[in-house]
């Protein structure tokens, strides 16, 4: 199989690989996918919580090559979007920026669940904390 | 050293020059067909065909009228598996196979389960091998055929075939073996190992695509098949269909070059895969061997790169030829079915790599596949979140794992 352009571009040159302090009120986490899938994607999100914008992306993956571009695609995407642009974003605009064929949609389908997975976590640490300060 | 590096010599191999050589004056001088009994054409092809089963009949312990020429080892086992169950259908309709067959048997047995017959699919242990003890109890007074192959074609373990050829007879029971991946690497003999019918291919040991052959004993016991295909009744009327004279002049010439070149090509061979093995395991952490490394082809290394995705290590390692267990490199998206019966994770299936050295891979080839994979795992596993977790102690069995 030939992979696109942008899948060996991403693969060579992974943007934004890392991992960010999970216990940051401000960094949103998503796990997603399965060692016996053959796929888990990490990736975290850091929020400006005065703006909402999404500061700073990670992410570390392991799968195919497709599944990392995806991944990296979607950190290099989420930079600079609010919270809710980042929601917006769909599985299929990955595929068809990356042209992946079809046995590889399941890796943008897993990117977004990831992106989804990573601003659930940020939301619900937002909605933790609201109760501690207006008590203080 | 040229680029890539083909090391899949499992899937196929060249073809040997001196092979080549042989064959090309069967396309153009010596052209005719075997089967012409009254011109000097056809006995020129014939003699060759007769020189060619006396080559793989010697490298094998067997005599020349045993040898059945076919168009490769799946035709092999095709005509082997269901040409006796055929012909001894009024004996029993029962075979013993097991699950880490290649697919040519396999699904030739599935196809005869719809058509009656029943199939018990004997387990491996964690090494690959079958238990004798476990072959020995699934023997019935139906029973009339036991196919194991002799190497496997991932994880390049040796069964013990001698062994199983021995509880065959006691039985009375025919054993077939897919010899494909053994033949021509490691000594094979049909008396000594108690075999009754066996598939070969000329492509794995240097010869061309497109032909194979199958042993059929003659005596003690006779062994007769059904032949799977009408025609005008060649090779003993158990395979019709003129013969491929240039492939078989082929075949016979792999199998006398590697009859010659065997002791000193498997011991070159295992050095060279023992210093690949050596470097992964100083230069990597959790690297994990897949199958029994005593009881193997020379050749032959499957290892799981832990936390590393078997197609993104592919790719990184563009310019070496490689296979993998992963699912994403296979048509049906599951991983290597073999792994899974030796009780190998799927999580740690997905991340092997087979390596399948050949007789025209050098020991700069080995160095340099070697640094190239160890420079990939490692790039590799800066990118995987499970990596960092293994790193920081966490416990994998206890971690939920959101479904996609």
């Amino acid at each position: 199989m030939a992979y696109s352009d942008k899948v060996l571009d991403h693969y060579n040159h992974p943007r934004n690989v890392g991992s960010m302090d999970k216990s940051d009120p401000s960094v949103g986490t998503g796990m997603v996918g399965a060692p016996e899938c053959g796929d888990v994607m990490k990736l975290q999100v850091k929020v400006d919580e005065a703006t909402g914008v999404i500061a700073d992306a990670k992410f570390k993956t392991f799968g195919c090559g497709s599944a990392i571009a995806s991944s990296s695609l979607a950190t290099e995407w989420l930079k600079g979007k609010t919270v809710d642009e980042a929601l917006a974003i769909k599985n299929t605009d990955i595929v068809n920026e990356l042209s992946l064929p079809p046995v590889k949609i399941h890796c943008s389908v897993l990117a977004e669940d990831a992106i989804k997975a990573a601003i659930t976590d940020y939301k619900r640490k937002q909605e933790e904390r609201k109760p501690v300060e207006a008590r203080a | 050293m040229k680029t890539p590096i083909y090391f899949d010599n499992h899937a196929t191999t060249p073809t040997d020059p001196r092979v080549v050589d042989t064959m090309l004056p069967y396309f153009t001088l010596k052209f005719g067909n075997a089967a012409s009994r009254n011109h000097s054409f056809g006995w020129e092809a014939e003699k060759a065909v007769d020189n060619a089963r006396k080559q793989i009949a010697d490298l094998i312990g067997s005599t020349s009228k045993e040898i059945i020429f076919t168009s490769g080892a799946t035709e092999s086992d095709n005509l082997a598996i269901k040409g006796v169950a055929e012909m001894y259908a009024e004996k029993g309709n029962h075979i013993i196979t097991a699950a880490t067959e290649h697919k040519a048997v396999l699904d030739t047995c599935k196809k005869l389960e719809k058509h009656g017959y029943r199939v018990t699919y004997l387990p491996v242990k964690a090494d690959g091998l079958v238990d004798l003890d476990m072959l020995r109890e699934s023997i019935t007074d139906k029973t009339i055929l036991i196919t194991l192959m002799y190497a496997n074609n991932e994880i390049g373990v040796i069964q013990p075939v001698k062994e199983i050829g021995k509880i065959a007879h006691e039985k009375g029971v025919l054993f077939h073996t897919d010899g494909v991946q053994a033949v021509g690497k490691v000594p094979v003999d049909v008396i000594k190992d108690n075999i009754d019918l066996m598939s070969m291919s000329a492509h794995k040991i240097y010869g061309p695509k497109g032909v194979g052959a199958l042993y059929v004993r003659r005596k003690s016991p006779r062994v007769q098949i059904t032949a799977q295909m009408d025609g005008g009744g060649h090779e003993r009327g158990m395979r019709s269909g003129t013969l491929n004279v240039p492939g078989i002049v082929g075949m016979g010439e792999a199998c006398a070059i590697c009859h010659r070149e065997m002791p000193e090509e498997s011991k070159r061979l295992s050095h060279l895969r023992d210093k690949l093995r050596n470097k992964f395991e100083t230069e990597l952490d959790e690297v994990f061997i897949n199958g029994s490394m005593e009881h193997r082809l020379p050749h032959n290394l499957n290892m799981s790169f832990a936390y590393v995705e078997g197609e993104s290590l592919l790719m990184g390692i563009n310019d070496v030829a490689v296979s993998s267990g992963s699912a994403c490199t296979s048509a049906t998206l599951e991983p290597s079915y073999v792994l899974k019966a030796l009780g190998v994770g799927d999580d740690l299936a997905h991340t092997s790599i087979r390596f399948g050295l050949g007789r025209f891979n050098t020991e700069a080839e080995v160095d340099y596949v070697a640094g190239r994979v160890i420079e990939v795992v490692r790039k590799l596993r800066e990118l995987s979140p499970l990596y960092e977790m293994a790193k920081e102690g966490v416990d994998f069995s206890k971690v939920q794992w959101a479904a996609e």
